[in-house]
């Protein structure tokens, strides 16, 4: 599971452990706090600030289900995590609908320490919600270690979207695992923009029958910034879908993997299960590697996956050249509209326009840098 | 204030083989130069050397644009110095709107932005592209008549000194061609554009009212006249140059007629040149026969 990561640099022991982050909102999350507008709560630090909407609990003791019920087995950073989590629990009460989304920060803003946040999230039966988590940072050189756990109830929905914007030294090694009974809908989206080595490992198990997950990703490398995705749709209810579309691009020396697998468990007929990983790579010294697969146990299902990795295609930028575009505006239009399909199904429509800018700023930066 | 764009001697190859094999041209302000040839002849890979597209070496000659060596030049810079390449197929450019696009354009030239919807808006109206289509990925599921409406659309709003236009009429119907026919001619006497158009088809002809046509065969222009060439073409084929082609004039009859009808019915004329169409009637598959 950790081939083609680059985990084996990672040296604990450069990191103490953190005191609880920030309880109060850095200036710098003033903007996207903007963009996003109402919400039914404020979680800075694993602490509600402000008022919390009817129907959702916060809580630190507050424990819906054990530790790594849905995560699964541990893998050793998990297990770590485990050993030294911060937890927030947040459970929304059966038929619970939440119009707005509750707000979880995440700064990480000691250097040189670790920290080890872990998010249980109940979505009773019925309820309907959205959860946008921000991971951000100054520029420390620090660990992030957050695992969040969703468990869905029959009929649940649930939005989960994480905004990562960590500091070019933070490393995060992070997952995110959900587990969906009879009919729940998931829709899980990572725009991951930050840190030096950040790492997501993604697993949705589709365990009642007639549940459906998404699963989208919007990365952008640059530097020698390294994204390493790791994804499994896990399907064990009958009549399940999933659905997953990860697409990014690398720029100057940055390296993205993406390593996929659907797996479809005997009994999980009708299952209808899809995957795409779209890759641009932009620097000379930019690589991205892309491995879907698919174990399959069962006969009566439908699945596919697509994957690709290739520079900007030359006539497209010829196009926009022969308008009186120069090559790097044409670039960065390019790049936005590869990502644009992707951004465009961001699950909180209010943040498309801080995306968009947020994203040009980024292209604007990796290209400054271009040799 | 009038422009020159010059072609001389130019010679270009594509991959070990000269396509080009000296070529001379020259194209004033508010002309309208066609040049017609047989299949490989070397038409598409004139109007790309011309642009400055990816994948072709330039072996000879030159293309100045008022005394400035394009082919020294980028792509863009070429445009920037009052160069349009409308192309045969406009390439699809998935999450980049034209609005987009021409904003960019706009900003590297040193022009307002902000004007851009609304040019596009006007130019859209004038060659009939329904507006949705601006805000549309560039020519993303757009049929083959949108693009090039799409394509007349951006010269519009560009407004360059000179058009290099391959294959304009190719997948138009005759509505769509006579729009596009008629902005570009628009065009030339509005702000004195220069056009060389590139065609397979004499029936662009019909609509657009050319000044000088030349006939290219194997990379070289054996001939230039007056539009009277074209009809000599389209009666002995390119024979008389040694290729055994005829000039294509009813490859699209069939569809024609149909968008023919459908033009009549949406009440589009056969205006423009009535001397012309009253003399082709009987041979023009593309008349409008309620007119």
């Amino acid at each position: 599971m950790w081939r083609y990561s680059r985990i084996s640099d990672l040296d604990l022991d450069s990191y103490t452990l953190a005191a609880p982050s920030a309880t109060v909102v850095p200036p710098a999350l003033q903007p996207i706090l903007d963009a996003i507008g109402a919400r039914s709560a404020l979680v800075i630090g694993g602490q509600p600030v402000g008022p919390v909407a009817d129907g959702l609990v916060i809580g630190l003791d507050d424990q819906p289900a054990p530790l790594g019920e849905v995560a699964g087995e541990p893998d050793a950073l998990v297990a770590l995590n485990a050993a030294f989590c911060e937890l927030l629990t947040m459970r929304v009460e059966k038929g619970t609908v939440l119009r707005d989304p509750v707000v979880v920060v995440t700064w990480v803003d000691g250097d040189g320490t670790s920290l080890f946040p872990r998010t249980l999230v109940n979505a009773e039966a019925g309820a309907d919600a959205g959860i946008i988590e921000i991971l951000a940072s100054p520029d420390v050189a620090s660990l992030v270690v957050p695992v969040t756990e969703v468990d869905l109830a029959d009929g649940a929905h649930l939005k989960y979207l994480t905004i990562q914007v960590l500091g070019p030294r933070v490393w995060q090694v992070g997952t995110q695992a959900s587990r969906l009974g009879r009919d729940a809908d998931f829709l899980s989206y990572n725009v991951a923009l930050g840190g030096d080595y950040a790492r997501v490992r993604s697993e949705s198990v589709l365990a009642g029958a007639g549940g459906t997950s998404r699963l989208l990703a919007m990365f952008l490398g640059d530097d020698r910034q390294m994204h390493d995705f790791a994804t499994v749709q896990s399907h064990r209810g009958k009549h399940t879908t999933s659905d997953l579309l990860f697409k990014g691009a690398v720029a100057n020396d940055s390296h993205s993997v993406y390593r996929g697998l659907i797996r479809v468990e005997k009994g999980a007929s009708g299952t209808n299960a899809y995957q795409t990983n779209r890759n641009l790579v932009l620097g000379q010294g930019a690589h991205a590697d892309s491995v879907p697969t698919l174990e399959i146990e069962e006969n009566d299902v439908r699945c596919s996956h697509a994957s690709a990795v290739g520079p900007i295609d030359e006539e497209q930028r010829f196009y926009l050249e022969s308008r009186g575009v120069p090559p790097e505006m044409a670039d960065r239009l390019i790049v936005s509209g590869f990502l644009d399909d992707v951004l465009e199904r961001v699950p909180v429509p209010q943040l498309l326009p801080w995306l968009r800018a947020t994203l040009a700023e980024r292209l604007a930066q990796a290209e400054a840098v271009r040799p | 204030m009038s422009h020159v764009l010059l072609i001389e001697g130019l010679r270009a190859n594509v991959g070990s083989k000269e396509i080009l094999r000296g070529i001379d041209l020259e194209v004033n302000s508010g002309e309208v130069h066609v040049v017609m040839g047989p299949n490989g002849s070397g038409k598409s890979t004139l109007s790309h050397v011309i642009a400055g597209r990816p994948g072709y070496e330039v072996t000879g000659g030159k293309v100045t644009l008022d005394g400035l060596d394009l082919l020294t030049l980028p792509a863009w810079k070429r445009a920037r110095a009052g160069l349009f390449l409308a192309m045969q197929y406009p390439i699809e450019v998935p999450g980049v709107s034209l609005v987009d696009a021409l904003s960019a354009a706009f900003v590297s030239n040193g022009r307002p932005p902000a004007l851009v919807p609304d040019l596009l808006a006007a130019e859209a109206d004038r060659v009939g592209l329904d507006r949705r289509f601006l805000l549309r990925p560039l020519n993303v599921d757009l049929s083959g008549g949108e693009r090039k409406r799409n394509e007349t659309v951006q010269l519009g709003v560009i407004g360059p000194l000179f058009a290099v236009l391959d294959e304009i009429d190719s997948g138009l119907d005759v509505d769509a061609l006579r729009a596009v026919a008629r902005r570009i001619e628009g065009a030339t006497a509005e702000s004195g554009l220069g056009v060389l158009a590139i065609t397979h088809y004499n029936r662009l002809l019909n609509e657009l009212h050319a000044d000088r046509i030349h006939v290219l065969i194997e990379g070289r222009i054996v001939a230039s006249g007056g539009p009277e060439l074209a009809e000599e073409l389209e009666t002995t084929g390119y024979a008389a140059y040694g290729v055994d082609e005829p000039v294509v004039v009813g490859a699209a009859v069939g569809a024609a007629r149909l968008a023919g009808a459908a033009g009549a019915a949406s009440g589009a004329g056969n205006g423009g040149r009535p001397g012309a169409s009253a003399a082709r009637t009987d041979l023009d598959p593309f008349a409008d026969p309620f007119a």
